[in-house]
């Protein structure tokens, strides 16, 4: 089972969807995270899902709820990178993943999370 | 034209199953969006099949219409059937650990769709799209 691996920049940590992911990984992923944002104190999450070229419900509710969990852990989630296709897809679905930030590239996704997104 | 079929029996199997929608949608020269829209439906349908209906298998295959080009594919288990077909569409609905728009979202990104189902014989879900 590949794992996900988990980058600290500064207060931020990067999670880097490399490929689909199956069940297991997925909880393997929200317990390492829980795990790293507890003990780096990190204040925001970043998930790049630009590999991904397809998001299904089962993968939307994996970033509702990695980013629940960080909230809970006070860390603010911004998911970065969606293909087009798939934000199409995900409205006609009705998958509007309420509750989770976006920004088109990484740079964009650090920008918002340090604080100045506005001007992004 | 391309007709295969696969068995749906773990999570693994939901991954091949997109994949080979994502072949045959290519060789049907779906447009990339037609595309992604097609392989997310078949995605939350093989996983349908996989946790409602105990498993089964997907049939996929390239079909034409006269000038038209487009995929086919089948996903059938011997599940337990879903009883109330039409509170299964409805959006929200979810007697598991989905969002609730599976079935429903899954119609929506298809040309054609059906379902053949009653309690105790599975489930037969039969979706097509077209390349424009």
């Amino acid at each position: 089972m590949d794992s996900v691996p988990i980058l600290k920049i500064g207060d931020v940590l990067l999670v880097s969807i490399q490929t689909d992911l199956q069940d297991e990984a997925v909880m393997a992923l929200q317990e390492s995270l829980a795990e790293r944002i507890s003990s780096t104190g990190a204040s925001g999450v970043i998930i790049d899902i630009s590999v991904l070229d397809v998001v299904d419900s089962f993968a939307g509710r994996m970033l509702a709820t990695v980013a629940a969990i960080s909230r809970v852990l006070d860390a603010e989630t911004v998911v970065v990178g969606m293909r087009p296709a798939v934000a199409i897809t995900l409205v006609e679905m009705g998958l509007s993943l309420d509750g989770i930030k976006t920004a088109l590239d990484l740079e964009r996704g650090m920008r918002l999370l340090s604080g100045d997104g506005a001007l992004a | 034209m391309t007709r295969r079929e696969l068995p749906i029996n773990d999570d693994g199997d939901v991954v091949r199953v997109r994949q080979l929608v994502r072949s045959v949608a290519v060789d049907a020269r779906l447009s990339l969006v037609e595309q992604t829209k097609l392989v997310t439906a078949a995605s939350e349908l093989a996983r349908n099949t996989l946790t409602y209906g105990g498993g089964g298998a997907a049939t996929v295959e390239h079909i034409t219409n006269g000038t038209k080009s487009g995929v086919r594919a089948i996903f059938r288990d011997k599940g337990p059937g879903i009883a109330d077909l039409d509170l299964a569409l409805t959006d929200g609905y979810t007697s598991g650990k989905g969002l609730g728009l599976g079935l429903g979202g899954a119609r929506r990104l298809v040309d054609e769709f059906s379902v053949e189902s009653s309690p105790g014989s599975g489930t037969t879900v039969t979706v097509t799209k077209w390349a424009r």
